[in-house]
C-alpha cells in the first residue's frame, strides 16, 4: 500500500500546467500508486455476472483485455449514444471555455490538469470524434481526435475513477454540461471489460447477495442493532427494540449500511432507533428490514443496469412486507437515486400508498409518485409541528457547522431540511463561506467510489478533500466550529480522517445523532452522556454510571 | 497537441480562408462562384445541419430526469424554495432556460481558484471573476446587433427596427479613431466591443495556462475566423469603402432567389462573404453548436420532480434482480436462530438443499 504523504507535503500543489510541453493527447497517463484503487477481484463480477473477471493490477503493463476490446467499447460507445440524450450532446456542445476548470475538488486538491471536469470529458471526447465525427476523421488531432488505444484506456480509467460525480463543475457550466453523467457513462464502458475499481465491484456483489454494501447478514444485522439498544439503555436507562422484517408495518425504513457498522455512523444509527422509539407511542408503526438493508447503491457507480438491480429490493420489500410508504436514511447518492431514478428505475409503486405522517398528518406531496420520505424531512416535519421534546443545551458543547452531500444539494436541492433540523437541535450553528456549500458545496472527496474507506488511495481522498476541509479549517479558527454535520454515509465514513489529516479536533456526525442526544424521553434516567459516551456540557464532573 | 501547433494550425487555416476569395475573385474574378453559389451552398449547409444535428440529438431519448438542482427543491410550504434554479414544472424550467439563454446564469456564477500556501499550510480562495461572463454575453450580444444592422443590406425598405438600432448603436458619434474628421462614417459600438470581446477571449486561452492547456484548434479557429469577419467588414466600412448599392443589390438578390453580380463590388466585400459563408458552413460541425444544444441539455432543461411526477425511460428493460425467496433461502437458518421472521419455515431450507 502506499505511503500517505503529510498534509506540507500534499499541500505543495502546482494548477498552472506547464507552458513547453506535448499536448494532453499525446501524455499517458502515469498511474500512480495512492491515487488509484485496487482492480476489481474476480470474485465479485463474477456473482453479479458482470464480464471478463480477471486478476488484474492496474499498474501491470497487461490489462488481459479481450481480443475484441476496441469493437466492445466503440460498440458500447455508439449504444449509450443512442440511448442518452446527454452523452450525446455533451460531447458535441462543450466550447472549452474553462469555466469548471478549477471548480473540481481533485483538480484543486491535485493540480493534474487532466483532473479539470473538461479535460476528464475531453479524454472521451478525443475518442468520441475520432470515431464517430466526420472532422474528427479528417483531421484527426487537429479535429480534436484520437484513436482508442490501450493507453487511451487505462487513462480513461485513472481519471474517471478519480471523479466523484459530484456535479459541482455542472453547475457552472454555461450549457449545464454534467461529468458526471459523462463519468458514469465511462465507467459503464470501462466495465464492459471487467475494469471495475474493488472498492466499488465488492460492495456491488455484497449488496447484490445480502442485501447491503457491507456484506451484513441477516443475523448479523440484528446483532449489531441490538448491541446499538444495550448501549441506548447504557444512557438512557430505556429499552429501545426496533421491529426488524415485520409484516403489516405501516413504514419500511432503508438506510446505508455503513450507520451499523462503523463509527460516527453507528451513532447516527442510534439516533434513527430513538426517534423511532420516542415516536412509537404517539403512533409511529415502522419496521426496519434486513433484505432491503441498503439505502445506498454502488450499482450506481457501476451502471445504470446495475444501479437498477440493486434498487430493485426497496420496492421489492416494501410489496412482501405489505407497507404504506418508505422512509430513507441520510444518505447522499442513495437520495440521487431515489429521488431522479428510482420511479424510472422500478417503478410504478402501485402498491404503495401516498407518504403521510402518522404524526402530523403532513402529506409529502413532494413524493407522491415514488413514495419515499427522507428521515431528514420527516423530523422537521415532526419538530415544525412541536411533536419532539428537546434539550438543546445538551448539545451546548458542539459548534456545528454542515456539509451538504453532493448529491443531496445537486441531485436534490435539499438544503434547508436540514439546516432546519440542526438549527433546532442545537444552539451554535456556523455556515461555512458560501462558495462552499449548498449547491456549491464540495465534495468529501471520496464519494462515488473514488475512495470510500479504501486505505490504497488515501493520498487522493486527502487531496480531494482539500476544498472541504479547507473551508471547515476557516470556520473553525473564526468559530471554533468542533462537529461537522452531514446527512451521508459515506462522508460519515471518511469525513473523520479528511478532518485529522487536515483540521484535526473536528469530529463528524449525522443529524440525528445530534437530535437523539437533544430528544427528552419520558421516564429515561438522568442522561450525563452523549451518544458517544462522552460527557454533557455540565455533566463533566459527574461520576460515570 | 501543444498549443503552438494549435495556434498556428488554426491562424493558418484563417489565413487560407482569406487568400481564396482574394486569388478567386481579385485574380481569377469568380464573381458569380464567391457572390452566389457559395452563398447559397454555405446558408444551405447551415440550415440542413443545424436541422440534422438537432434531429439527430433528439431521437436519442432522455432515459432519467437529472436536473442539476442549483437551489432549494420544492418541500413545505414554510420552506423557501428556489423556484428558478430548481424547478417544480414546465413554467420553471421556461424561466430558468430563459436566464441561461439570455444571461448566461450559469456563467456568471463564475469563480477564480486563488491557491496559497501559508506557513506550508494550504489556503483556498475563490475569487471574484466576471469576466469571461462579461467577454461572452458582450461579444454574443454584440454579435447580434450587429447581425441585425446588416438587415440594411438585404432588406428594401429598412426596417425601422434596423435604422433604431443603427442609431442607437452609433449614438456617441465617435470617428474612428485616429482618422477623426476624415470624412469617414461614425463607429458603431458593437464593432468594438465585439473586437475587444474577441481579443480578451483569445487572450485568455493564450494567457491562462489552464485554458491554454485545453484548448483545441478547434477552438482557436472560431475565433480567428469571427475577428477576421469582424477585421474585414470594419476595414470596409471604414477604409476600403464598397458600393452599398451594389452589395445590397447582389445581398437582395440572394434572399429573393434571382440571384444577381452587379460588377465593381471590391474584393474585401468578397472576402468578408467568404469568411461569413465559412463560419455558417463550419457552424453545424462544430462546438457553435452551443447554440442549439444549450435547449437540449438534460441537466438545464428538466424539471425536478421525479419524485412527485412519474418519468418513463423508454427502453426500460428488465433486470435480473437478488429476490427475497433467494435471499431467505440462504440466510434462513441464521433468520429463525437470530428471530427474525421467515416466510417458510425451516424446513423449507433442508427442501432448498436437498433439490440442489
Amino acid at each position: 500500500m502506499a505511503t500517505t504523504p503529510k498534509p506540507q507535503e500534499t499541500a505543495k500543489i502546482d494548477h498552472r500546467p506547464p507552458l513547453f510541453e506535448k499536448g494532453w493527447m499525446d501524455k499517458p497517463a502515469e498511474i500512480r500508486p495512492g491515487i488509484y484503487c485496487y482492480g476489481s477481484k474476480p470474485k465479485n463480477l463474477e456473482y453479479v455476472g458482470m464480464p471478463y473477471p480477471k486478476d488484474w493490477n492496474p499498474e501491470d503493463e497487461d490489462w488481459q483485455l479481450p481480443e475484441n476490446w476496441k469493437e466492445i467499447i466503440e460498440e458500447g460507445f455508439k449504444d449509450r449514444l443512442d440511448r442518452f440524450r446527454s452523452l450525446k450532446v455533451f460531447m458535441d456542445i462543450c466550447v472549452r471555455c474553462g469555466a469548471c476548470a478549477d471548480k473540481c475538488h481533485f483538480f484543486i486538491g491535485s493540480g493534474d490538469p487532466k483532473n479539470m471536469p473538461v479535460l476528464r470529458a475531453e479524454l472521451l471526447r478525443s475518442v468520441y470524434r475520432k470515431k464517430f465525427t466526420t472532422g474528427g476523421k479528417l483531421l484527426g488531432k487537429f479535429g480534436g481526435g484520437r484513436d482508442l488505444t490501450e493507453d487511451v484506456l487505462k487513462e480513461w480509467w485513472y481519471y474517471l475513477y478519480q471523479c466523484s460525480e459530484c456535479r459541482r463543475c455542472s453547475v457552472f457550466c454555461p450549457y449545464g454540461i454534467d461529468t458526471a453523467e459523462v463519468t458514469i457513462l465511462g465507467r459503464e464502458l470501462t466495465n464492459l471489460l471487467g475494469l471495475n475499481i474493488d472498492w466499488i465491484a465488492a460492495p456491488v456483489a455484497n449488496c447484490y447477495r445480502t442485501g447491503n454494501h457491507l456484506g451484513i447478514q441477516p443475523h448479523a444485522y440484528k446483532d449489531m442493532l441490538d448491541f446499538f439498544t444495550d448501549e441506548i439503555e447504557d444512557i438512557t436507562g430505556l429499552r429501545m427494540e426496533q421491529d426488524m422484517n415485520r409484516k403489516g408495518a405501516e413504514i419500511l425504513f432503508v438506510t446505508p449500511s455503513g450507520d451499523v457498522f462503523a463509527d460516527p455512523g453507528t451513532y447516527t444509527c442510534m439516533g434513527y432507533m430513538m426517534l423511532f422509539h420516542y415516536l412509537k407511542s404517539i403512533g409511529l408503526d415502522i419496521t426496519w428490514s434486513t433484505y432491503a438493508s441498503e439505502g445506498g447503491n454502488f450499482g450506481y457507480f457501476t451502471s445504470h443496469e446495475m444501479a437498477k438491480r440493486l434498487n430493485a429490493k426497496m420496492y421489492a420489500e416494501a410489496k412482501r412486507l405489505g407497507v404504506k410508504w418508505i422512509l430513507g436514511g441520510e444518505c447522499g447518492h442513495m437520495w440521487r437515486v431515489l429521488n431522479q431514478y428510482m420511479d424510472t428505475f422500478n417503478g410504478p409503486p402501485d402498491f404503495l400508498e401516498e407518504p403521510v405522517s402518522p404524526l402530523t398528518g403532513t402529506k409529502f406531496e413532494n413524493a407522491k409518485t415514488t413514495k419515499m420520505v427522507h428521515l431528514v424531512e420527516f423530523t422537521a416535519d415532526l419538530i415544525k409541528n412541536n411533536k419532539l421534546k428537546l434539550d438543546t443545551s445538551r448539545n451546548d458543547n458542539l459548534k456545528v457547522t454542515f456539509h451538504d452531500s453532493c448529491n443531496t444539494s445537486r441531485g436534490m436541492g435539499f438544503l434547508e431540511e436540514p439546516r432546519y433540523v440542526i438549527k433546532s437541535v442545537c444552539n451554535h450553528f456556523y455556515e461555512m463561506p458560501p462558495e462552499t456549500i449548498r449547491e456549491q458545496t464540495f465534495c468529501c472527496g471520496s464519494g462515488s467510489g473514488s475512495g470510500l474507506n479504501a486505505g490504497e488511495d488515501m493520498e487522493l481522498r486527502m487531496r480531494g478533500g482539500l476544498p472541504r476541509a479547507n473551508a471547515v479549517k476557516y470556520v473553525h479558527e473564526k468559530h471554533g466550529v468542533n462537529m461537522l454535520a452531514c446527512i451521508c454515509a459515506i462522508d460519515r465514513a471518511v469525513l473523520p480522517n479528511l478532518m485529522d489529516y487536515w483540521v484535526p479536533g473536528v469530529q463528524v456526525t449525522g443529524v440525528h445523532e445530534m437530535v437523539a442526544n437533544a430528544l427528552v424521553f419520558e421516564g429515561e434516567q438522568k442522561r450525563t452522556t452523549n451518544l458517544r459516551g462522552e460527557p454533557l456540557p455540565g455533566m463533566e464532573d459527574e461520576e460515570d454510571v | 497537441m501543444n498549443f503552438f501547433l494549435s495556434i498556428i494550425f488554426s491562424s493558418f487555416a484563417v489565413l487560407v480562408v482569406v487568400l481564396i476569395p482574394w486569388i478567386g475573385v481579385g485574380a481569377l474574378d469568380l464573381r458569380a462562384l464567391f457572390g452566389v453559389v457559395i452563398p447559397y451552398a454555405a446558408m444551405a449547409t447551415f440550415f440542413v445541419g443545424i436541422v440534422v444535428r438537432v434531429i439527430d440529438w433528439g431521437r436519442s431519448p432522455v432515459p432519467f430526469r437529472i436536473p442539476t438542482t442549483a437551489g432549494q427543491e420544492w418541500s413545505f410550504p414554510w420552506i423557501k424554495r428556489n423556484p428558478i434554479d430548481n424547478p417544480k414544472g414546465l413554467g420553471g424550467v421556461i424561466v430558468r432556460m430563459l436566464f441561461e439563454v439570455l444571461t448566461f446564469r450559469s456563467l456568471f456564477r463564475n469563480t477564480r481558484l486563488e491557491y496559497r500556501r501559508v506557513d506550508g499550510v494550504p489556503k483556498v480562495d475563490y475569487e471574484w471573476e466576471k469576466w469571461l461572463w462579461l467577454a461572452a454575453i458582450l461579444f454574443h450580444y454584440s454579435f447580434l446587433v450587429i447581425f441585425l444592422r446588416h438587415f440594411r443590406f438585404f432588406m428594401e425598405p429598412v426596417p425601422g427596427f434596423v435604422t433604431l438600432l443603427q442609431n442607437l448603436d452609433g449614438f456617441m458619434q465617435m470617428g474612428a479613431a485616429p482618422f477623426n474628421g476624415f470624412g469617414l462614417p461614425g463607429v458603431y459600438l458593437t464593432d468594438m466591443l465585439l473586437m475587444a470581446a474577441l481579443t480578451w477571449l483569445l487572450l485568455r486561452r493564450v494567457l491562462y495556462s489552464q485554458i491554454r492547456y485545453i484548448s483545441l484548434p478547434a477552438d482557436y479557429f472560431p475565433l480567428f475566423l469571427i475577428l477576421a469577419l469582424g477585421f474585414s467588414g470594419m476595414l470596409m466600412r471604414y477604409l476600403f469603402r464598397v458600393d452599398v448599392t451594389k452589395v445590397k443589390e447582389l445581398a437582395i438578390g440572394l434572399f429573393k432567389f434571382s440571384p444577381t453580380v452587379p460588377d465593381g463590388i471590391g474584393v474585401i466585400f468578397y472576402i468578408h462573404l467568404f469568411i461569413l459563408c465559412v463560419l455558417i458552413a463550419y457552424f453545424p460541425f462544430s462546438k457553435l453548436m452551443h447554440l442549439a444544444g444549450i435547449f437540449l441539455s438534460p441537466t438545464r432543461n428538466l424539471a425536478n420532480n421525479s419524485r412527485f411526477v412519474r418519468h418513463v425511460n423508454p427502453w426500460n428493460y428488465p433486470v435480473p434482480t437478488h429476490t427475497y425467496e433467494e435471499y431467505e433461502d440462504e440466510f434462513r437458518e441464521h433468520m429463525i436462530e437470530a428471530g427474525l421472521p421467515v416466510e417458510k419455515g425451516a424446513d423449507a431450507t433442508a427442501e432448498s438443499e436437498e433439490k440442489e
